[in-house]
C-alpha cells in the first residue's frame, strides 16, 4: 500500500524546501503540531504523519512490530525513505523524540538533525536515575486506558462535538483528533513507558536541540537535562512554559527555539 | 477496594450522595447562588490553563477530604494516581487545548487519607478572548459503583475471549485426531487428500478419514462422515475410526467391517450414526484388487484417463441405525493410470446462490481433471469452495488414491 495512505502523510511548503518531518506523541495524532508546523511552512517542506493506530492511519496494528520503540522507527524510515527525503530535520514530541532518535541511529545518512521535544529515555526511576515514575504506576496508565476506551463505548473518537466556541478548529479536527485504535494505544503505552533507551543517545550523531518545559510532570526537567548531557552533540532549551504540550500551550516559544536552532546551525 | 471514608478533616455528617441530592433540592428551593455552587451534586473546580486548581466548592472538598486551602496550593494533576496523571496529560489536557472541551473522563483521584477515589470528570477550557487567562472548569463525580461495575464487565469481557480461544484449540485438537498426521506413503500407489473443517474453527465436525496398513501389502482406505457437530459427534467420530482400524486387523472383507461397525454404533449410547466407504487394497501383478464397501455415504468414483469418471455401484445402509443392516462388497482392479476418488457430502451438498453443488457438477469437474490423484483432490475441492463464495459451512474430506500410469 501506499506509504501516504498508509501513514496519512500531510506535506506542505515548498517542494526544495528542506525537510522537516513533525511526529506526533503518545495519546494524539499529527493534529498536535498544527499550531507550530505552518511557521515553517514558507521555508520548509513540512511533512506531518500519523503512526499505527492513530488519527488516519491506516497501517494494520501488529502486536509484535510495535512491542518495542523499533517498529515505530521502522515506520518513521518508511516515511522518509517512502517520500524520497534526505537531509531531514526530525521533530519528535514525547516519545517521538526517542522514536526518531532511534531512526537516526539506524540511518543516520537520512537525518541532518534532531528536535527532542519533552523527551524521556526512561520513564521509569531506576536507581540513581529519576525518570518520574515507578512500574506500578504504569500499569495504573493501562488501566486508565481501559477505562476510558470503555467509557468510550469501544469505538474510537473521544470527543465529536461542535466547537462553536473556537471556530479555528475544523470539522476534519474535531473528526479525528486523538483518535486512536484501543489496542494500539496500549500497545503504545506499553512500548513507551516500560522502554529503556538511555544507550541510545550517546549513538545520536545528528546535532540535536533538546526542548524542555519548565515543569513537566511527564519528563521532568532533570530528565531533559540527562539527555541534553548525553547526546554527544545537544544543546538544550527549557521553556518557560509548563506541562508536556508545549507544541500546543505553548506554540510561539516552542517555534521560536526551533526557529533559531535550525538558523544557528545553518549559519555556524 | 476503593472506600469512601471521611478522613474526618473535613465536616461530613451523610453519604455524599445523598447530601448532594438534599442540597441541591434545598438551593433550588432558596435559589441561592453561593449553595448552588458549594453544595452542587457534584465537585465543582476550576483551575488555570497550567492544572494549577484556583477555586474549589464545598462538595469536592469533601469528596476528596482536602481542605481548600490545601487545593489551592496544587494542580489537578496532583489529585490523581501516577498512572492516570500520565493520562491526564497525554489525553486530557491535548484535547481540552484542542477542543475547550472533555467529557466522561474516567480517572482515580488519590483522597488525603490514601484512598483512591474513582471519579468521571467534565472538563471545559474557558478562553475569554479578552487577554484574560484562560479558567479549566471540571465537575467531578463520584463512579466507585460504576467503575466497579466496569471492571467487573471488562473482567468478564476477558473471561470469554480466553475462553473462545481455549474452545478454539480445543475444537483444533480433537479435530486433529481425526485424520492421520500425514498420509503414509504406499509403494505403487499415489494418494492424495485435501481435510477442510467448516466454519470459524470453534466447532468439531464429524468428517474424518484414515490409511492405514493391514498386512500382506493390503492396506485400508477409509472415509465417513458423523452425524452432527460438537463434543458429543467428536466423541462418536473418534470411536468410529479407532473401530474401523481395530476391525480392519481382524476382518479382511470390508463388509465385515461394516457389519461390525454397525453392531457396535448400535450398542454405544449415542443416537448419532454415520456414513462410510472403505476399501481395502491388496496389490496384484498388473495393479491393485481394490474391495469396497460403502454405508449411506456417496459412491467412490473411478477415474480414468480414457473414459468419463464413473461412481462406482457401492450402497449400503447408514452405519448405526438398522439392527439388521446389510452390506456387500464389490471388486475391481485399480491398474495404471486410474484413481479412486473418495469424498464426503460437503462437496455435493454445498451451497451456493444456485442451488447444491450435485453429482453432476462434481463429475463435470472431475472430467476436466484426470486421474493424477493431486491434481484431483486440488482441483474439485478449489472449485467446491469457490461455488459455496464465502465460508464452507460442512466439513470437507476428499480423497485420492491411484495407480501411476505407465510410462
Amino acid at each position: 500500500m501506499d506509504v501516504v495512505a498508509r501513514h496519512n502523510i500531510t506535506v506542505s511548503g515548498p517542494e526544495n524546501g528542506r525537510p522537516l518531518v513533525f511526529a506526533h506523541g503518545f495519546g494524539c495524532d499529527q493534529h498536535m503540531w498544527r499550531h507550530v508546523a505552518p511557521a515553517f511552512e514558507d521555508t520548509h517542506r513540512v511533512v506531518r504523519f500519523d503512526f499505527v493506530g492513530a488519527g488516519g492511519s491506516t497501517v494494520p496494528y501488529d502486536p509484535d512490530r510495535y512491542a518495542t520503540l523499533d517498529g515505530y522507527a521502522a515506520d518513521v524510515l518508511e516515511v522518509i525513505r517512502g517520500l524520497g527525503l534526505r537531509d531531514v530535520v526530525f521533530v519528535g514530541h514525547s516519545v517521538s523524540a526517542m522514536i526518531g532518535a532511534l531512526a537516526q541511529v539506524e540511518a543516520p545518512d537520512l537525518f541532518d538533525r534532531l528536535v527532542m521535544v519533552g523527551p524521556s529515555p526512561r520513564y521509569i526511576d531506576d536507581d540513581a536515575y529519576v525518570g518520574g515514575f515507578d512500574e506500578p504506576a504504569i500499569h495504573g496508565l493501562l488501566d486508565a486506558l481501559r477505562s476510558n476506551y470503555l467509557g468510550w463505548s469501544a469505538t474510537m473518537a473521544p470527543l465529536i462535538v461542535g466547537n462553536a466556541d473556537r471556530p479555528e478548529l475544523g470539522e476534519e479536527l474535531t473528526e479525528s483528533f486523538c483518535r486512536m485504535d484501543p489496542a494500539a494505544a496500549e500497545g503504545f503505552a506499553r512500548a513507551t513507558f516500560l522502554s529503556d533507551h538511555r544507550d541510545v543517545l550517546s549513538r545520536i550523531s545528528a546535532p540535536t536541540l533538546v526542548i524542555q518545559c519548565r515543569d513537566d510532570l511527564i519528563a521532568p526537567v532533570s530528565v531533559g537535562e540527562y539527555v541534553a548531557a548525553t547526546v554527544p552533540d545537544a544543546e538544550l532549551v527549557v521553556l518557560d512554559a509548563t506541562g508536556h504540550c508545549p507544541n500546543l500551550s505553548a506554540p510561539g516559544e516552542t517555534i521560536d527555539a526551533i526557529a533559531t536552532f535550525l538558523r544557528l546551525r545553518s549559519a555556524a | 477496594m476503593p472506600s469512601r471514608r471521611s478522613s474526618g478533616c473535613v465536616r461530613r455528617p451523610e453519604l455524599p450522595r445523598e447530601k448532594a441530592e438534599d442540597a441541591f433540592q434545598e438551593a433550588l428551593q432558596a435559589d441561592d447562588p453561593v449553595e448552588l455552587y458549594e453544595r452542587a451534586p457534584c465537585g465543582y473546580l476550576s483551575t488555570g490553563a497550567d492544572g494549577r486548581i484556583v477555586k474549589a466548592n464545598q462538595t469536592f472538598l469533601t469528596l476528596s477530604g482536602y481542605g481548600l486551602a490545601e487545593l489551592l496550593s496544587r494542580s489537578f494533576s496532583d489529585l490523581l494516581t501516577p498512572g492516570c496523571r500520565i493520562f491526564e496529560q497525554t489525553h486530557l489536557m491535548p484535547m481540552l487545548r484542542m477542543h475547550g472541551e472533555a467529557r466522561e473522563i474516567a480517572l482515580d483521584l488519590v483522597r488525603t487519607n490514601g484512598d483512591i477515589l474513582p471519579v468521571l470528570i467534565n472538563a471545559m477550557m474557558d478562553i475569554a478572548g479578552d487577554g484574560r487567562p484562560p479558567v479549566v472548569r471540571i465537575a467531578v463525580f463520584d463512579a466507585t459503583e460504576r467503575r466497579r461495575y466496569e471492571r467487573q464487565l471488562m473482567a468478564a469481557k476477558e473471561r470469554a475471549e480466553a475462553s473462545e480461544r481455549h474452545a478454539r484449540t480445543l475444537a483444533r485438537t480433537l479435530q486433529q485426531t481425526f485424520i492421520p498426521p500425514s498420509l503414509p506413503r504406499i509403494p505403487g500407489l499415489h494418494t492424495a487428500n485435501v481435510y477442510r473443517p467448516a466454519g470459524d474453527g470453534t466447532e468439531v465436525g464429524g468428517d474424518f478419514y484414515d490409511v492405514f496398513p493391514i498386512g500382506n501389502d493390503a492396506w485400508t482406505v477409509v472415509v465417513g462422515d458423523v452425524c452432527g457437530k460438537g463434543a458429543e459427534a467428536a466423541v462418536v467420530t473418534a470411536l468410529v475410526r479407532h473401530t474401523v482400524r481395530a476391525l480392519s486387523v481382524i476382518h479382511d472383507r470390508p463388509a465385515e467391517v461394516m457389519t461390525r461397525l454397525n453392531e457396535v454404533l448400535l450398542r454405544f449410547e449415542t443416537d448419532r450414526f454415520c456414513t462410510v466407504v472403505l476399501a481395502m487394497l491388496r496389490p496384484e501383478s498388473n495393479g491393485w484388487r481394490v474391495t469396497v464397501c460403502a454405508g449411506g455415504h456417496p459412491p467412490p468414483i473411478l477415474i480414468d484417463s480414457d473414459s468419463l469418471p464413473e461412481p462406482l455401484d457401492v450402497r449400503g445402509p447408514l452405519v448405526g441405525i438398522f439392527a439388521q443392516a446389510t452390506y456387500t462388497d464389490q471388486e475391481l482392479l485399480l491398474g495404471p493410470g486410474q484413481t479412486l476418488l473418495m469424498h464426503t457430502d460437503g462437496i455435493t451438498e454445498a451451497r451456493g446462490p444456485d442451488g447444491y453443488y450435485g453429482d453432476v457438477r462434481l463429475l463435470r469437474v472431475l472430467s476436466g481433471l484426470g486421474p493424477e490423484p493431486q491434481r484431483l483432490v486440488d482441483g474439485l475441492v478449489a472449485d467446491a469452495v469457490e461455488f459455496q463464495g464465502t465460508s464452507t459451512r460442512d466439513d470437507i474430506a476428499v480423497l485420492a488414491v491411484g495407480v501411476p500410469g505407465e510410462t
